[in-house]
């Protein structure tokens, strides 16, 4: 079984590291057809760009994106540079180096990866999965008796900031920016799932499909982690099965076959102020012009926003968005699950999670009033500040930067739920709902509690749950997503999440059921 | 301002010192010799298993202490002089106090085992023995295997503590079966299964005769008393219960027997000198339970109340209902009034026990023979909910009542399978009853009685 396991291993490291060197190789060579396909799709006027690219990219062999990337930014930053300076605005280009490389990098293409497909998909992905699963399955042996198991979680580098947990930091940061800003070098991994992609939408994968594929990939197999792990609990086996099937269905496979109906790409799930370029004008035009359907998801996103989400809340707490639906929690509670322990449980975190949280609220609201003012009045400016330079700002840091590569990339630093925490929007909203109009609750079971704190460290929100527990109350706090984790931790069973009636949930007290009853009387009715 | 000295940063004490500094202003200085800040004694075995960092076992953060005003002081009090109201330090610090509270908790027992103060040889209470155990036993290949004398509830603790890093157990339990002094017959076997399932060697009826040393004054082996047989070990944990720390007392006025002795109002014989948690001893038990309760409730309950009689309103200790908590490796354990072992069984006491066919689940429910009246409920791996059992004690409600609601007193997460068809109709059969399983409703779990 250990064997299997140490196979495993090396097998998924060799499927991760051939992963991880594709973006440096593959070869390249953009024939003149396809150039002025590109040059006339996108509009190019600039006869400097034209030129350069002419000489120095058309017609030659490129290895590996960095040699061809920086031709083209450099092209296009010669052409724009030309243009300013002859104020020739309409021949300047708009389109990022970033993107206009990864467009003719998909084009041109050619070598060993564009041709054998299917083959590097499984040198990547099949060899990550297979190695993955051989790591994963033999625990279901290994971890013995079923029960909690977190032997050991603190003694291993991976889970305990060690070396290994630095290295998968370094690489989910690095993924994100390659992501978010140098989508280029994703061109490789999109080839290899082009064969998906046109099977389910009928278009080539970019990089987003690529990510998005990975996304189900990585929450399936770290899911079969869960279910061993949690194989007692199952509440914990359910939950799982819920995220996973509205990220594979939801998330991943309706809105690509929308789009092979010609409908617009819509997740809909995906709630708006997390999906906070909903009331975006191109979004809101897009769906205008789509007619019927169109329509329907501009009705849903709204009522979802509105009706749904804090009914559901005020039924089931948040968490049955945030833990059992949604996208960044389904993740965090999969791919994110060995590093629970780490997030920052003291007062001072709480203290920057609320202002924080807060704060992304507040912003999102003020960018969507500017946004909806802009789009009715159709001025670009509101009070004189760009609409668009402040859609641009968050989505750059908080769409991308916090969301992204700091929500993920810092799982093996600060916990699997930084963004959930401190970032989304929706969360904060959710989490006003749960706290003061709900009938969710975690309950206290009177006096077990033997302050041994194994809820507090697991707590993937840093909830002090402890402190609660010990003094013999509820817990009801905002941020808790109800994932369950401190409840099935707890060695006395002292907590139950449940829904109940509202009154007597929150439920202040001095002494702890099991004491002498008048005292209990004199000292908690004050 | 009154100066309140408590010695001891355990449960008890620090719940008294938060308890007076809700109602007081006075001064509060807590001495402690073993750490500098209050932690969770119950957690100490999740730090060798890695399921925690020490950091994690402090219920309250470091500043907490300053805040609230609570003055911490490290060292070890060697004596107390209570009619100068002093105390001296091991170093030779002096302290005065207006009032003083004992509650330095408990020390392992030995029972003057051949071998016993060997190196290898360690209890499991303080920090430490934790830190001790970190050294001896770090890797099954330095510890090869580690013997464990006496089966109570921290003996198989440490035993599932060794277990999680791989090192080969042999557990002595003097009992013919896993703590039947507390647990039914029924119960108790299903443990004894349960940690044989972990590959822990469990020897039952089997008591240690002697400890011995290698030439270099190390642990070699344990000798059975009953086998002679001599079993080669690097670590041996004695666990065969605790005693209260009170050494240091002894030579003062202060009343002591087994542990500190103290009135219902938890006072000692000396005026302004309290004693609470593990080391106080009732002159009288107080019902069922016993003189002294080495338990992490026992302790908390004490400070609350103690706290009233320092800040002016002199109340008694008043338990309400006995209830307890443990897990034996996967097993959890709750209990909710009293459910007799096989030793000290009150004749009228009638036992109705249910166990699952297959799972290490079942519940054992006590009552009156005559009367019915319901006594008390073991429950292993199903939760159970403390306000409704308590509330039905209070109100004497008869067993027929406690098995026909019990789904109002189940708290395990949701979507659980639920038992309690199977249990109400293996009672009907057993007891010839017609009782039917009502819905759980929230109306009466919420009422308060
Ligand atoms: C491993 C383990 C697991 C346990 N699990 C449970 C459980 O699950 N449920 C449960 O109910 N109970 C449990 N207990 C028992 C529970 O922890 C004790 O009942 C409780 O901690 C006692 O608290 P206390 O405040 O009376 O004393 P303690 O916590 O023992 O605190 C006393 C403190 O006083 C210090 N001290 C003693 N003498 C001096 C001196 N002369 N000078 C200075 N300082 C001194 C000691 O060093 C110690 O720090 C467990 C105990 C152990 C060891
Ligand atoms: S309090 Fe419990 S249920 Fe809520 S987020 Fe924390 S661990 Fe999950
Ligand atoms: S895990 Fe349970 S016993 Fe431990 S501190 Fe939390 S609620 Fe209390």
């Amino acid at each position: 079984m250990k064997a299997i396991k140490h196979i495993g291993l090396v097998i998924f490291l060799i499927g991760l590291g051939i992963f991880t060197a594709l973006p440096l190789l593959g070869t390249f060579n953009l024939n003149e057809t396809d150039f002025n396909t590109i040059i006339s799709n996108q509009n190019i006027k600039s006869e400097v760009f034209i030129n350069e690219l002419k000489s120095e990219v058309v017609g030659k062999d490129f290895n590996g994106m960095q040699t061809l990337s920086p031709k083209i930014s450099k092209a296009i930053s010669n052409a724009n540079e030309a243009h300013t300076k002859n104020k020739e605005w309409d021949k300047k280009i708009y389109t990022k180096s970033s993107d206009m490389a990864a467009m003719i990098g998909k084009t041109s293409a050619n070598g060993f990866i564009a041709n054998n497909k299917g083959l590097v998909w499984f040198l990547t992905f099949g060899l990550g999965i297979i190695g993955a699963l051989m790591f994963i399955l033999p625990n279901v042996i290994l971890l013995g008796a079923k029960g909690i198991k977190n032997d050991g979680i603190y003694h291993e580098s991976a889970t305990n900031r060690g070396w290994i947990g630095w290295m998968v930091f370094i690489f989910l940061v690095s993924f994100y920016l390659v992501l978010y800003f140098a989508s280029e070098y994703a061109t490789n991994w999109t080839l290899l799932v082009d064969p998906i992609s046109e099977a389910l939408s009928g278009n080539p994968a970019g990089h987003w499909f690529v990510y998005g594929f990975m996304y189900c990939v990585v929450m399936t197999v770290m899911a079969v982690r869960m279910y061993i792990k949690y194989r007692h609990n199952i509440y914990q086996v359910f939950r799982t099965t819920s995220v996973l099937f509205f990220q594979i269905v939801f998330a991943f496979l309706i809105p690509e076959i929308m789009v092979r109906l010609q409908m617009p790409y819509y997740d809909f799930k995906n709630a708006f102020p997390l999906d906070y370029d909903f009331f975006f004008q191109w979004n809101l035009k897009n769906l205008i012009n789509n007619g019927g359907i169109g329509i329907f998801i501009l009705v849903w996103g709204i009522v979802l926003t509105l009706i749904i989400v804090p009914v559901m809340v005020y039924f089931f707490g948040k968490r049955w968005y945030c833990s059992w639906v949604c996208g960044c929690g389904g993740l965090a509670e999969t791919l994110g699950d060995p590093y629970r322990q780490h997030s920052d449980k003291s007062l001072f975190a709480w203290k920057v999670e609320r202002y924080l949280i807060h704060a992304v609220l507040v912003f999102v609201v003020v960018m969507t009033g500017m946004t909806l003012y802009s789009f009715f009045t159709e001025s670009g400016t509101v009070l004189g500040i760009q609409t668009s330079t402040v859609q641009n700002i968050y989505s750059l840091i908080i769409g991308s930067i916090f969301a992204g590569v700091i929500g993920t990339g810092f799982y093996p630093i600060f916990g699997n739920r930084v963004w959930c925490r401190f970032g989304c929007p929706l969360a904060a909203y959710l989490g006003f709902v749960q706290r003061f109009k709900s009938r969710f609750r975690i309950t206290t079971n009177g006096g077990q509690c033997i302050s041994c704190g194994n809820c507090s460290t697991y707590c993937e929100q840093g909830i002090d749950v402890r402190a609660y527990a010990q003094k013999g109350e509820n817990i009801i706090r905002s941020s808790c997503v109800g994932c369950g984790i401190c409840s099935a931790v707890c060695p006395r069973g002292v907590l139950k999440l449940e829904n109940g009636p509202e009154k007597g949930r929150i439920n202040p007290t001095e002494i702890l059921l099991g004491n002498d009853v008048d005292l209990m009387d004199l000292v908690n009715q004050k | 301002m009154e100066h309140i000295v408590i010695i001891g940063n355990g449960i008890s004490g620090v719940t008294l010192a938060r308890h007076i500094r809700k109602l007081s202003d006075k001064k509060i200085t807590i001495v402690s010799a073993e750490t500098d800040y209050f932690f969770s004694r119950t957690a100490l075995m999740y730090v060798y298993m890695g399921h925690m960092k020490f950091e994690h076992t402090q219920p309250y953060e470091n500043w907490f202490w300053k805040k609230n005003r609570i003055e911490l002081k490290k060292g070890y009090i060697k004596t107390v002089e209570t009619k100068s109201k002093t105390l001296h330090f091991a170093d030779g610090d002096t302290l005065q106090y207006d009032k003083l509270v004992i509650a330095t908790g408990s020390k392992p027992n030995k029972f003057g085992w051949p071998g016993q103060d060997l190196n290898g040889v360690l209890g499991m209470y303080h920090k430490q023995d934790l830190e001790n155990l970190e050294k001896l036993a770090p890797s099954k290949e330095v510890c090869k295997r580690a013997v464990i004398v006496g089966g109570g509830l921290i003996g198989i603790e440490l035993a599932e503590m060794l277990n999680s890093r791989k090192i080969p157990v042999t557990f002595l339990v003097r009992e013919s079966s896993f703590w039947n002094g507390v647990l039914p017959e029924g119960e108790s076997q299903m443990i004894n299964e349960h940690i044989k399932h972990h590959h822990i060697d469990l020897r039952l009826s089997t008591n240690l005769k002697e400890i011995k040393s290698d030439e270099n004054g190390n642990v070699k082996s344990v000798i059975i008393e009953e086998t002679s047989e001599e079993l080669t070990c690097n670590v041996v944990g004695l666990t065969a219960g605790v005693s209260p720390n009170i050494d240091f007392i002894k030579d003062s006025e202060i009343e002591t027997g087994r542990g500190v002795k103290v009135n219902r109002f938890l006072e000692t014989n000396i005026p302004d000198v309290y004693a609470i948690g593990d080391c106080a001893e009732q002159h009288e038990a107080i019902g069922n339970r016993r003189p002294i309760e080495a338990v992490w409730y026992t302790g908390r309950m004490m400070g609350e109340t103690l706290a009233q009689t320092i800040c002016g309103n002199r109340i008694a200790y008043k338990p309400g209902h006995w209830f307890n908590s443990a897990k034996f490796l996967d097993i959890e354990y709750q209990t909710y009034g009293w459910v007799h072992g096989s030793k000290g069984r009150p004749d009228y006491e009638q036992h109705f026990h249910w166990k699952h066919p297959k799972e290490d689940i079942c519940i054992t429910v006590a009552f009156h023979k005559d009367t019915n009246e319901f006594l008390g409920i073991n429950t292993f791996g199903i939760r159970m909910r403390h306000e409704i059992f308590d509330r039905w004690l209070t109100e004497k409600r008869d067993v027929n009542h406690v098995m026909s609601y019990l789904k109002d007193a189940n708290f395990d997460p949701e979507f659980y399978k639920a038992y309690e068809s199977d249990i109400i109709k293996q009672f009907n059969t057993e007891f010839n009853t017609n009782l039917t399983t009502h819905k759980k409703s929230w109306k009466r779990i919420f009422s308060k009685a």
